[in-house]
């Protein structure tokens, strides 16, 4: 990390891990196109094919169900519109990338805490027999809330509808095994776990068959067509690795999200933690300084070298409403000053000084200006 | 000859594949690496300094590609590959203007099969699909076109050159063949830009899909140029957070865009010097084989090609056995994404080949690092193991009592 800066943004990219960089400097190397016969077309494929167990390691699936794609936000919309002849259902929490995919989709709605209201999902399910798809987050990414997946996958297939689980956030954070949850299609991104960018993967359990988005080929089984991004992939693969093997560290990085967020609560005794009642990632922080909007506080904390966000990173980079505090019902008054902070395996505890001293100043020149 | 061929027993097989796939430049891999670690920024994250240096270095690499073809930087959208761009300008194209009525999909038997997938897509969804044959030579007849393309039609798509036989196709008076019935026009630039001259405003197209791993660039990124005066108006593929303007959502992979950019600016430079020793290699192994093979059958106009590009039929040869005689080659029967089907190229039988003689053909991508050495050393293997399996065949026959 460069001196004086503290990346507080994990949850809209992390830094690419060791391992991952020198798989990708590896492959890149080397010429193949893992789809030609002869031997370096042989050679990538089996590079391609390790990458491929090790990122269905990452949630305990079988090797042949990873579909690589071009990242979480591509592997939703494959999810989404793979059943054209299903409804959709969506928790009102999702990502853009799975919102915007389902543009008729029945909206579940959310409970304060910030999870998904499970008794309405499973009227809307009871009440309604054509078959259906149901997509809910494993962890959202603006409040850090894990989700009743399980509970969800359960319900959904009590009325037999399929369920699609968005797992970006978690993946790597926490171990996985998606056949336990009964989850039936699930999203990876490679860089939110220390891969590179411009790979992801939709895991398909077995015997579901899926509607390809980019026809072509007929590269990754006919699900994705296009030549495969094999220092990507090898890069995703070796991130994969590299974060089971290191998930332990995320117990630390949940005691210094409960140091930081003790102590900016006592900075700012009015600031509000959301989903905080709820199961949460261990680095997320969404946290609001009441009469402060949050486009000033990123600001703020962005001269002082602290880098945070105000909620998804996506699209123009404009702040706006976030849709999530809105279906959690928070006031848009509050929604406006409210900051995502998201730690990292390799956070600082000088880092959290950084921050907490940071809003601390902050907020003491907000409180000068009101009085 | 037998002494050059033993010369290499432990090397690396000269790669004579470059249609599939090229080595990424070594300039473009130090380009990109310190993209892949200490620069990660996510760049839609504007709010602080990781994600201002990630979009300013995407917007650089998009000039530098920009630059390359002719186009406004704003005409650029990424996508992961020629694949997903060619599916978005077919698929997002005819979708868009059906709303206008127009429910028509022109292009020809040649394409790749990302291109003819989503017009098959897309007859399933009504529209209607015309797929026209080629000449002898791979080339489009531009009569058919004209009279294929009708004010219903949303979208012709040609590719500009073409990944098995490397003809180059009459862009420009295709283009101008749409425009005439007010149609927009697709090209699939994947195997040509960086190989030859392209300039989007001179040629006329409407959109055109780019692959950066088919001209020393990394693979899973690509670009779709979108004109935007008059707008080439399309739907995009998938929806998601907005970015690139709304057409193409997702993370932006910055290390791939810089390399891409890098790979831009160095075809940019070196393009044209390149393809004259391309020319000048491809003459060698062309009149080497010839005076070694003599019944061998080029593929595709002589003329109107891309430099690297040759495709071959051995008469009375299997090209999967020629392959495996020459282990010291990498080498191809066709488009990769279908190199494990056993059935001959459906490029080379729209051209008129028969079965044995399409499966007789062999596929030579000559690229930027190829050497004359390796040239010299295909000729003879290719020679040698066509003169081996030939004398097998007849001793074969022999034993038999086929004569």
């Amino acid at each position: 990390m460069n001196a004086g800066l503290s990346y507080l943004d994990w949850n809209a990219t992390a830094p690419v891990r060791p391992e991952a960089a020198a798989a990708v400097a590896q492959a890149l190397a080397t010429v193949g196109n893992a789809s030609s016969v002869h031997r370096a077309g042989r050679a990538a494929r089996r590079l391609l094919e390790a990458a491929r167990a090790n990122v269905a390691a990452l949630v305990g699936a079988h090797t042949e169900n990873v579909v690589f794609t071009s990242g979480g936000t591509e592997a939703n919309a494959l999810a989404l519109r793979a059943f054209p002849d299903r409804r959709v259902l969506v928790s009102a929490l999702e990502h853009d990338s799975v919102l915007a995919n389902a543009p008729d989709a029945v909206r579940v709605p959310a409970t304060r805490d910030g999870l998904v209201d499970l008794k309405t999902l499973e009227r809307l399910l009871a009440t309604d027999i054509r078959p259906a798809l149901v997509s809910l987050m494993f962890a959202n990414n603006e409040t850090g809330a894990i989700q009743p997946i399980a509970e969800a996958a359960r319900i959904a297939h009590q009325h037999g509808a399929l369920i699609h689980c968005d797992a970006v956030q978690v993946a790597g954070r926490q171990p996985i095994d998606m056949g336990r949850l009964g989850c039936d299609l699930m999203t990876l991104s490679a860089h939110k776990l220390g891969g590179p960018m411009g790979v992801g993967a939709l895991v398909v359990a077995g015997g579901i068959d899926i509607a390809p988005l980019v026809r072509g080929g007929g590269q990754e089984r006919n699900r994705r067509a296009g030549t495969e991004n094999l220092p990507g992939i090898a890069g995703f693969g070796a991130a994969a690795s590299a974060a089971i093997a290191g998930v332990t560290v995320w117990d630390a990085v949940a005691t210094l999200r409960a140091q930081a967020e003790t102590r900016l609560v006592a900075i700012s005794p009015d600031a509000m933690v959301y989903a905080a009642a709820a199961p949460r990632l261990p680095n997320t922080i969404c946290i609001s300084m009441p009469g402060v909007p949050a486009a000033t506080q990123v600001m703020a904390l962005d001269l002082a070298g602290v880098m945070v966000s105000a909620g998804a990173a996506c699209s123009s980079g404009k702040v706006r409403r976030s849709h999530v505090l809105d279906a959690m019902g928070v006031p848009e008054r509050d929604a406006e000053c409210a900051i995502r902070v998201s730690l990292g395996w390799s956070t600082s505890e000088a880092e959290i000084d950084h921050l907490v001293d940071a809003w601390g100043a902050l907020y003491a020149r907000t409180r000068v200006s009101a009085a | 000859m037998t002494a050059a061929i033993a010369r290499r027993p432990n090397a690396a097989p000269v790669y004579l594949d470059n249609h599939a796939t090229t080595p990424c430049d070594p300039r473009v891999v130090a380009a990109m690496l310190p993209w892949f670690s200490e620069k990660f920024g996510n760049p839609h994250s504007l709010t602080h300094a990781y994600g201002r240096e990630a979009e300013h270095a995407v917007e650089q690499a998009r000039a530098q590609l920009a630059d390359l073809i002719g186009a406004d930087p704003r005409e650029l959208v990424f996508t992961s590959g020629a694949t997903e761009a060619n599916n978005m300008a077919v698929k997002g194209a005819a979708r868009f203007h059906r709303q206008f009525g127009k429910d028509g999909v022109v292009t020809l038997a040649t394409e790749h099969k990302c291109v003819l997938e989503s017009a098959k897509a897309l007859e399933r969804d009504g529209f209607r699909v015309t797929i026209l044959p080629v000449g002898r030579d791979g080339l489009a007849d531009l009569d058919a076109l004209a009279r294929a393309i009708d004010d219903k039609t949303a979208i012709v798509s040609v590719m500009a050159a073409h990944n098995e036989i490397g003809v180059i196709q009459p862009i420009k008076e295709i283009a101008a063949l749409a425009h005439a019935k007010g149609v927009l026009f697709h090209t699939d630039a994947a195997q040509a830009v960086g190989k030859i001259a392209l300039d989007v405003s001179d040629l006329g197209v409407d959109l055109m899909s780019i692959s950066g791993h088919k001209f020393y660039g990394p693979k899973g990124i690509g670009a779709l140029y979108l004109r935007r005066r008059p707008r080439a108006r399309i739907e995009p593929l998938f929806d998601g957070g907005g970015q690139e303007r709304g057409m193409r959502s997702g993370t932006l992979p910055v290390p791939l865009i810089v390399g891409f950019g890098q790979t831009a600016a160095l075809a940019k430079v070196e393009m044209a010097g390149e393809a004259q020793r391309l020319l000048a290699l491809r003459a060698r192994l062309l009149n080497g084989l010839r005076g070694k093979v003599p019944d061998l059958v080029l593929n595709g106009d002589a003329e109107r090609r891309l430099p690297g590009n040759l495709n071959l039929s051995f008469p009375s040869l299997k090209a999967i056995d020629l392959i495996a005689a020459c282990p010291g080659l990498a080498l191809s029967t066709g488009s990769a994404c279908t190199a494990a089907e056993v059935e001959p190229s459906y490029v080379l039988r729209a051209l008129g080949l028969g079965d044995a003689l399409a499966a007789a053909s062999l596929r030579i991508g000559l690229g930027r690092f190829t050497t004359a050495t390796e040239v010299d050393f295909a000729v003879d293997t290719l020679a040698a193991a066509v003169l081996r399996l030939r004398a097998g065949d007849r001793m074969t026959s022999e034993a038999v009592g086929i004569t």
